[in-house]
C-alpha cells in the first residue's frame, strides 16, 4: 500500500503485536532477575521492534554474516528490551529470557558480543556504543561495502562528552551509513533530564554536527517507517533520529514514572503489569 | 653496547607501520592529533587513505577502533601513553579489554623521557593501568630492532595488545645474530649468578651498562634480563633466575606501584619468595626537564641504577 513519497505502508499491526511481546518478556526478565531496567526498555520496545521485524539486514541463523547490517546498543542498560527483540527474532531460546543477570547465564546485566548471538557489540557504559558504532560506520566506507550500522542512545546519554566526540567525528567523515537514534523519554535515573542537565535542543545540536536530523514519535510505527525510510536517502551525512518516547510505556504504573528506570516489579506489580499486558495483546489479536 | 645508530622506539613504530602496512591491506592506523609526534605521520604518508586522524578525542578514537576491529580492520590507535592509557582507560577497559578485540594501541611518549612537557604529559602509570585488564597484552620494546619486531608480532596477535613507546632516542642492543622476538618471552642480555637485574624498556640500557661497570670494577656479576612483554610475564625466565641468583632488582621507567616491579613480586611472592628491589618513580610526579638530565636525576641511568646495585648488595 502506498501512502505517498513511493513510501509502503509497515504491518502496524504485526509490529504492535511483536512490541507487546518484547514488552511482556521484558517484565518477565526483569522480575525473574529481581534486577534491571524496565522503563528505558519499555520505552525503546517499538524502536527495537521496528529495527528488528523491518529495517535491519540480519538473519538470525547466521549472526555473524559478514555484510549484515550491524545495531549497537549504546544505552546497554535497556538489554532487557534487546534481548526481548533478539528471542523474538530468533537469536536465542524465548525461555532463556528467565535467565537474564542469572549467575551463569551467558544474558549479562548489560549485551556481552561474546556470548550472545546477534549482539554486535559489548555496551553499558554510556557514550561508548556510539563511538563503535562510528568506527563500523568507517570501516564499511573504507572497504566498500554496503551494510548500514546504527545504534541506539538514550537521551541522559547526551550529557556524556564522548556522545559529542562521535558526533563530531561521524559528521566530520561524512558517514552516510550511519543512523544514531534518540530514545528521548525525557527521564533519567535523578529526575527530568532538563532538570539534571538538559541536553535540548537536541535536534539543533546534532544540526550543527552535520546530521540529517529527523523528529519522530518512538511509538507510532507509521512516523518511525518514515522516518528510518527517509533516513536511507540522506547522502553525505549521518542521520538522527530523535524519537520522542514515553519511559515506561505499556505498563501504566511505570509511565512517566523515574523510579522505575532501573527498579524490579514485586509480585503484586509485576501480576499487574502482565495483565495489562495480556489484555493489550489480545485486543491486538482481536483486530 | 653499541652506540652507532639511535633512534626512538616511536619511529620505529611509524617504520613498522609502514613495512607492514605494504603487505597487509587491513591494517588500518588511528591518531589523535599527534602523528608527527607518534610518528603514525611516515605511515599517513606512504597509506593515506589508511590513516584517520580522529582529532583531539582519545576516548572516541579507542570506540572508533573497536568499532573497526569488529568489521575485520587491525586497527592501530596511537596517541600519548597519557591520554592512551589514562584518558581513554575506560574506554580500553570497556570497549575493548572487556570484549577481547582485536585492537593494537600504540601509546608513546610513555614515562619521565618525554622531558620538557613535564609531569602532566609524562605518564609513568600506564603499565599498572594495562595490566590490571584481564586479556590485555602488554609490550614495552627497548629499541628499534624490538620494536619492529614487536609492531609485527602485535599485528598477528589476535586480541587487544598496549605497547609502550619512548619519545627519547635510545641504543640498539638487540643486534646479535641470534635475537628472535617472542611475544611473552623475555630475553637474557647477560649472564651472572650475583644477582639479576630485570628491566624494560628505556632502562634495559643503562642497566646492561651498569652489569658490566660492576664487573669490570667489583667484579661483581650481574644477570641481565630484558622483559619486552610485561603481560604474559615470561615466569620461567623470572623463576629461575631467582633461584639461581637470589637477589633481585628490577628497573623501570614507571612508577614502582604497578609496572614490571609489582609483576615480578607478585610472581616471586607466591611462588618463590624473593627479595626484590624495585628502581623505578618512586610513587611521584615527575618535572619540566631534559630528558637525558630527568633519567639521572631520578636514578634511571647508568649511574643511578649502578649505585643502587651497589647500594642493595
Amino acid at each position: 500500500m502506498n501512502i505517498g513519497k513511493g513510501l509502503v505502508r509497515v504491518d502496524k499491526l504485526k509490529l504492535q503485536k511483536v512490541s507487546n511481546k518484547i514488552r511482556s518478556n521484558i517484565i518477565e526478565a526483569v522480575y525473574s532477575a529481581q534486577s534491571g531496567h524496565p522503563g528505558g526498555s519499555l520505552s525503546s520496545a517499538d524502536i527495537f521492534a521496528y529495527l528488528y521485524f523491518e529495517e535491519l539486514d540480519i538473519d538470525p541463523n547466521d549472526p555473524d554474516k559478514l555484510d549484515r547490517d550491524r545495531f549497537v546498543l549504546s544505552k546497554g542498560h535497556v538489554a532487557p528490551g534487546f534481548y526481548s527483540v533478539l528471542a523474538l527474532r530468533g537469536f536465542f531460546p524465548v525461555e532463556d529470557l528467565k535467565t537474564f543477570r542469572h549467575l551463569g547465564s551467558y544474558l549479562q546485566g548489560h549485551p556481552d558480543m561474546k556470548h550472545i548471538p546477534g549482539v554486535d557489540m559489548s555496551s553499558g557504559s554510556l557514550g561508548q556504543g556510539i563511538s563503535a558504532a562510528t568506527g563500523m560506520a568507517l570501516s564499511a566506507k573504507l572497504s566498500n561495502d554496503k551494510y548500514r550500522v546504527y545504534t541506539l542512545l538514550g537521551d541522559g546519554e547526551l550529557q556524556e562528552g564522548q556522545v559529542w566526540e562521535a558526533a563530531m567525528f561521524a559528521g566530520s567523515h561524512k558517514l552516510d551509513n550511519l543512523v544514531v537514534i534518540i530514545d528521548n523519554n525525557g527521564l533519567q535515573i535523578d529526575g527530568k533530564i532538563e532538570d539534571i542537565c538538559s541536553p535540548y535542543p537536541i535536534d539543533k545540536k546534532f544540526e550543527a554536527f552535520n546530521f540529517h536530523v529527523i523528529n519522530t514519535d518512538a511509538h507510532d510505527f507509521d512516523a518511525l517507517h518514515k522516518a528510518f525510510e527517509e533516513a536511507k536517502e540522506v547522502k553525505g551525512r549521518p542521520t538522527v533520529i530523535v524519537a520522542k518516547s514515553i519511559k515506561g510505556k505499556g505498563v501504566s504504573f511505570m509511565e512517566n514514572a523515574v523510579e522505575w528506570h532501573g527498579k524490579a516489579p514485586n509480585e503484586t506489580q509485576y501480576k499487574l503489569a502482565m495483565e495489562e499486558l495480556e489484555r493489550a495483546g489480545s485486543l491486538l489479536c482481536q483486530k | 653496547m653499541s652506540e652507532i645508530k639511535k633512534i626512538a622506539t616511536r619511529e620505529s613504530y611509524g617504520n613498522a607501520l609502514v613495512e607492514l602496512g605494504e603487505t597487509y591491506s587491513d591494517l588500518i592506523v588511528l591518531d589523535a592529533d599527534l602523528a608527527a609526534a607518534t610518528k603514525t605521520g611516515i605511515f599517513k604518508k606512504a597509506y593515506p587513505a589508511r590513516h584517520i586522524d580522529c582529532g583531539i578525542a582519545e576516548c572516541n578514537m579507542m570506540g572508533v577502533a573497536a568499532g573497526l576491529s569488529i568489521t575485520g580492520k587491525v586497527p592501530f590507535a596511537s596517541t600519548f601513553a597519557m591520554f592512551a592509557a589514562g584518558r581513554a582507560y575506560e574506554q580500553v577497559r570497556n570497549s575493548i579489554g572487556y570484549p577481547h578485540l582485536n585492537v593494537k594501541i600504540a601509546a608513546t611518549h610513555a614515562g619521565i623521557s618525554v622531558g620538557e612537557d613535564g609531569a602532566t604529559h609524562q605518564c609513568n602509570e600506564d603499565i599498572g593501568l594495562m595490566r590490571s585488564i584481564p586479556g590485555m597484552v602488554v609490550i614495552n620494546p627497548v629499541d628499534d630492532i624490538e620494536t619492529k619486531a614487536a609492531i609485527k608480532a602485535a599485528y598477528h596477535y589476535n586480541g587487544p595488545v598496549y605497547i609502550r613507546l619512548g619519545r627519547l632516542v635510545t641504543p640498539i642492543i638487540n643486534n646479535s645474530k641470534s635475537y628472535h622476538f617472542t611475544l611473552g618471552k623475555g630475553v637474557l642480555l647477560r649472564e651472572g649468578n650475583d644477582l639479576t637485574v630485570i628491566s624494560t624498556g628505556l632502562c634495559v640500557a643503562p642497566a646492561l651498562a651498569a652489569a658490566k661497570e660492576l664487573a669490570e670494577k667489583k667484579n661483581i656479576q650481574v644477570r641481565v634480563i630484558n622483559i619486552h612483554t610485561i603481560k604474559p610475564l615470561d615466569e620461567e625466565l623470572v623463576l629461575k633466575a631467582a633461584a639461581e641468583t637470589g637477589k633481585i632488582i628490577t628497573v623501570e621507567e614507571h612508577s614502582v606501584i604497578g609496572g614490571l616491579g609489582s609483576a615480578v613480586s607478585d610472581l616471586l611472592s607466591e611462588k618463590l619468595p624473593t627479595q626484590v628491589l624495585k628502581i623505578g618513580i618512586q610513587d611521584c610526579f615527575g618535572e619540566s626537564g631534559p630528558a637525558v638530565d630527568l633519567l639521572h636525576k631520578y636514578g634511571l641511568d647508568q649511574e643511578g641504577i649502578y649505585k643502587a646495585i651497589i647500594g642493595n648488595l
